[in-house]
């Protein structure tokens, strides 16, 4: 197997190449803040799980960790191909409106966004003062994507940007996971599971809400509990 | 090593209760099993006085427990002694339950637990550390709110055993950091390491306070004593004297090991502040006792009293060592001591009593009793020794231990501050006017059930009990009277018991073997066997003058009928008109007591009737008043219940984003 040490002239790329695919994952949030169709909402979360599964790889790489190489391919093959084409297929079989709903606008949602960027930069670096600076710089982008996704969960109304939101929000656990050195395989792939459980119940959910409501739109549920008469 | 494998006897005896409930005598087997175990218990802890007196005794390590902290034990004087003082009325109460445990509503569920709690309260003593200590003492509360719930048919033992449970968590609740500050940050548990560390002043306080809190609820301090009278009588007789002669002990242990062992230097404050707290226990505690119609509700208030006087003097013994009069404070800790024991002593007597009562008539109502003298003469005779000692009648026992807090409670004005000058007389009248209540209460408990005439047909069929029960009455009512007439052998036994908590040995012997004399020669002095034997000197004088003296010739009169010509059983004294004078006196002022006569209009054949309202003041005034705070709060709170996704979501999110803002400020 090759690695770094054998091929020198990459390995004073090690550290430029993680913070180019973390920027790239925390650009992809970004985007999934800004996407008004569905659609593209779907895709950009679908890159993003692929750029992880390459940030994964690449850590494998400079690690010399290949069950990182296990990680990648998870998320490759379940994030970055099967949980998209799930959402799109439920999108399709349930015709649901093609624009996203939002509660807070866009351009807000991006200041707010913006800011929680900045909160875990500050967090993140005093704290890690003594990691490895892969580790640290990793780490904040992780933190960034996690409140990022959590963020979008919060400012969307419709139920399938939740879930692409919650999806993304274990894409920032997972790039922290595979930054810090020996997590255990274990731990990434019973993450990966859960999720996966995690979408099949959601499927079964949209389904529900859908043949009662006509809609994905939670606020429905809202009035079905009778809060909101 | 003995206590070891006592103490598994007893578990392994819940066991088996659990496993053979089907045989039918089981339960006798059971209760036999625990005799055995406690008359063992006490000859250990009684060998351990005598023998090893105060060297410093090793601290046992079994390796379980927390990972990190191995299992202590030990036992040292202190323990020696409050294992004597439990398990002896424990001893009585599992001989009682040999005849008794049958006959309660639901045996199944009381013979596996009464083992249980016993190894519950055994754990308690011999504890060295804070975590062995705690799970004994959930042990004990757990287990006794089972027993106190074993008649879960009955819609008043399960309030009884909720409040129990409220109150049990509450105590529990506080001892938990009380520990933690002993502990320091450093997890230091084991009792040795609380002993070596030095506390800061405010730390040092709040212990003392979550102490007296979680101590005093189990001990049944007012105002935190709510749970006793509603919770002791609903368990069955046997477990209710365990419950309110030796549980309560436990607590008065757990605070004596944290306040004069574990925490060295509590300041007089603290001690004045439980010296008043006893008091108002004490008086408060009769007087709630006098109102009483139910035996064993009368009972379990009179336990309130009792503690109140053991927490008087208590408080006087902190105040003393914290001046430097350590003889005094020697005096006081004895004087708390010996009531420790008398109290479980004649509390036992008094609850197996009214258990037996209850078996023979099925009633706990004063009312419904009467004239059971004649029907159970040895119930009725050991009833009215555990009654006298209990008003503290001279030579009886109950009169040397509260004298002995009166001697150290004159001795109190020694601590110059005008809190203790004032204080100590307000607390002796408070006192005394306890005891002049505490022998009027059990008066009217003796007079009323076991004099007159029978009240109804089940006290009028009453028959006496089995021997089992007699004799498991008749030897603490021996007792009573034994530590009453050699006051003298028990106080130097307790000394020695005390004296490395005090770092000095009472001198209690100074006149010689029969004379008490605690503080001086002069002062004042004592010796029942002295007043028994003037007592029998002048009796059989009495006699013998009557005899020599007197006519012998026969006069024929009608016989005085006590003012009732005729047979109406209800015109005699019932309960309530008995304590009516003092009911107007006190209890219109502290109960809102009122009386209402309802007067048939003129021609109708409808009787009168008669009632009386009282209002518990701690239970109005205090807990109704923390419930309703509960339930606003609760209503408030409520709308939490029906927010959208969205917002759970947003208030998870923003309490996140706000957590990780003072992470990154206080990180500047």
């Amino acid at each position: 197997m090759i690695s770094v040490q054998q091929l020198p002239s990459l390995e004073r790329y090690a550290y430029d190449m993680a913070h180019l695919i973390g920027a790239v994952i925390l650009m992809m949030s970004f985007g999934l803040l800004y996407q008004r169709r569905m659609t593209a909402v779907i895709r950009t979360y679908s890159f993003q799980a692929m750029v992880l599964a390459l940030a994964a790889a690449w850590q494998a790489f400079v690690q010399e960790a290949p069950h990182l190489y296990v990680s990648a391919l998870i998320a490759l093959l379940f994030k970055g191909v099967a949980v998209p084409f799930a959402l799109d297929w439920l999108v399709r079989r349930l015709g649901i409106h093609r624009t996203v709903e939002t509660a807070l606008g866009i351009g807000p949602t991006m200041i707010a966004g913006v800011a929680l960027v900045a909160l875990s930069i500050v967090l993140v670096l005093p704290v890690t003062a003594s990691a490895a600076a892969m580790t640290r710089e990793n780490l904040a982008l992780a933190m960034s994507v996690v409140l990022l996704g959590l963020l979008m969960m919060i400012t969307r109304r419709n139920a399938v940007t939740q879930v692409v939101g919650f999806m993304s929000l274990e894409n920032g656990l997972i790039l922290a996971a595979v930054g810090a050195k020996g997590m255990p395989l274990v731990v990434e792939i019973s993450v990966a599971f859960s999720v996966l459980v995690a979408m099949a119940l959601f499927g079964i959910f949209f389904f529900r809400i859908r043949e009662r409501f006509d809609s994905l739109d939670v606020a429905y549920l809202e009035t079905f509990r009778g809060e909101r008469r | 090593m003995i206590i070891g494998s006592a103490l598994a006897g007893l578990l392994l005896l819940g066991l088996c209760a659990i496993l053979l409930h089907r045989l039918t005598r089981v339960h006798e087997l059971i209760y036999a099993g625990c005799l055995v175990a406690t008359v063992v218990l006490v000859g250990d802890g009684l060998w351990h006085i005598v023998q090893s007196g105060h060297e410093e005794v090793p601290s046992v390590v079994l390796p379980f427990g927390l990972p990190w902290l191995h299992a202590h034990f030990r036992l040292d004087s202190l323990s020696a002694f409050f294992l004597v003082a439990i398990n002896f009325p424990a001893a009585l109460a599992s001989l009682f339950g040999i005849g008794y445990g049958g006959h309660v509503p639901h045996p199944g569920r009381v013979t596996p637990l009464f083992p249980l709690f016993l190894f519950g309260m055994n754990g308690v003593l011999i504890a060295d550390d804070a975590f062995v200590f705690l799970v004994s003492w959930e042990f004990m509360s757990l287990s006794s709110w089972l027993l106190v719930l074993s008649d879960h048919t009955n819609e008043e033992a399960r309030k009884a055993a909720m409040v129990y449970l409220v109150m049990a968590v509450f105590g529990t609740f506080c001892l938990l950091p009380a520990f933690g500050l002993l502990a320091g940050s450093g997890g230091a548990y084991t009792f040795a390491a609380m002993r070596a560390a030095h506390l800061p002043a405010l730390a040092g306080s709040l212990v003392v306070l979550l102490a007296l809190l979680g101590t005093g609820s189990k001990a049944g301090l007012v105002p935190l004593h709510v749970w006793l009278p509603l919770a002791h009588p609903a368990a069955p007789s046997h477990v209710s004297a365990l419950m309110s002669g030796v549980m309560t002990k436990v607590a008065i242990y757990g605070l004596i090991r944290i306040l004069y062992d574990l925490r060295g230097d509590v300041g007089w404050q603290w001690g004045f502040v439980l010296m008043v707290v006893g008091a108002v226990s004490a008086a408060m505690g009769v007087l709630y006792a006098l109102m009483q119609r139910d035996l064993k509700t009368l009972l379990a208030y009179s336990t309130v009293e009792n503690v109140g006087i053991i927490f008087i003097a208590l408080g006087l013994a902190l105040a003393f060592r914290d001046h430097g009069e350590l003889a005094l404070s020697a005096l006081s800790l004895v004087a708390a001591l010996y009531h420790v024991v008398n109290h479980a002593l004649f509390k036992t007597l008094l609850f197996l009593g009214a258990g037996a009562i209850l078996q023979a008539t099925g009633e706990r109502n004063l009312d419904r009793l009467g004239g059971l003298l004649n029907r159970m003469p040895i119930t009725g005779f050991t009833f009215l020794i555990g009654a006298c000692a209990i008003s503290a009648l001279p030579p009886l026992n109950g009169f040397v231990s509260e004298w002995l807090v009166f001697q150290s409670l004159f001795k109190g004005p020694t601590v110059a501050h005008w809190a203790m000058r004032f204080g100590v007389p307000v607390v002796g009248v408070a006192m005394a006017l306890a005891a002049a209540f505490a022998a009027t209460c059990f008066v009217r408990a003796f007079g009323i059930a076991f004099l007159g005439r029978p009240r109804t047909p089940e006290a009028r069929h009453a028959r006496e009990v089995p021997l089992s029960m007699q004799v498991a009455m008749a030897v603490p009512a021996f007792f009573c009277l034994c530590l009453g007439v050699f006051p003298v052998t028990v106080t130097s036994g307790i000394a020695t018991a005390v004296e490395p908590l005090v770092r000095v040995k009472l001198p209690a012997a100074m006149l010689g073997w029969p004379w008490l004399s605690p503080v001086s020669l002069t002062a004042g002095s004592y010796s029942a066997t002295m007043v028994l034997l003037t007592g029998a000197a002048l009796m059989v004088t009495t006699l013998l003058v009557v005899h020599h003296f007197g006519t012998r010739k026969i006069r024929r009169f009608p016989l005085w009928d006590c003012g009732h010509p005729e047979d109406i059983v209800n015109a005699q004294y019932s309960a309530d008109s008995f304590a009516q004078p003092l009911r107007r006196v006190f209890g219109s002022v502290v109960f809102r007591a009122r009386e209402e006569v309802e007067m048939p209009p003129p021609g109708e054949m409808v009787p009168a009737r008669f009632s009386v309202t009282m209002i518990d003041p701690v239970w109005t005034g205090l807990y109704l008043r923390i419930v309703r705070i509960v339930d606003a709060i609760a209503d408030r709170v409520n709308v939490l219940q029906f927010l959208t996704v969205r917002r759970y979501l947003l208030m998870m999110f923003l309490t996140l984003v706000l957590l990780l803002l003072v992470v990154a400020v206080r990180q500047q």
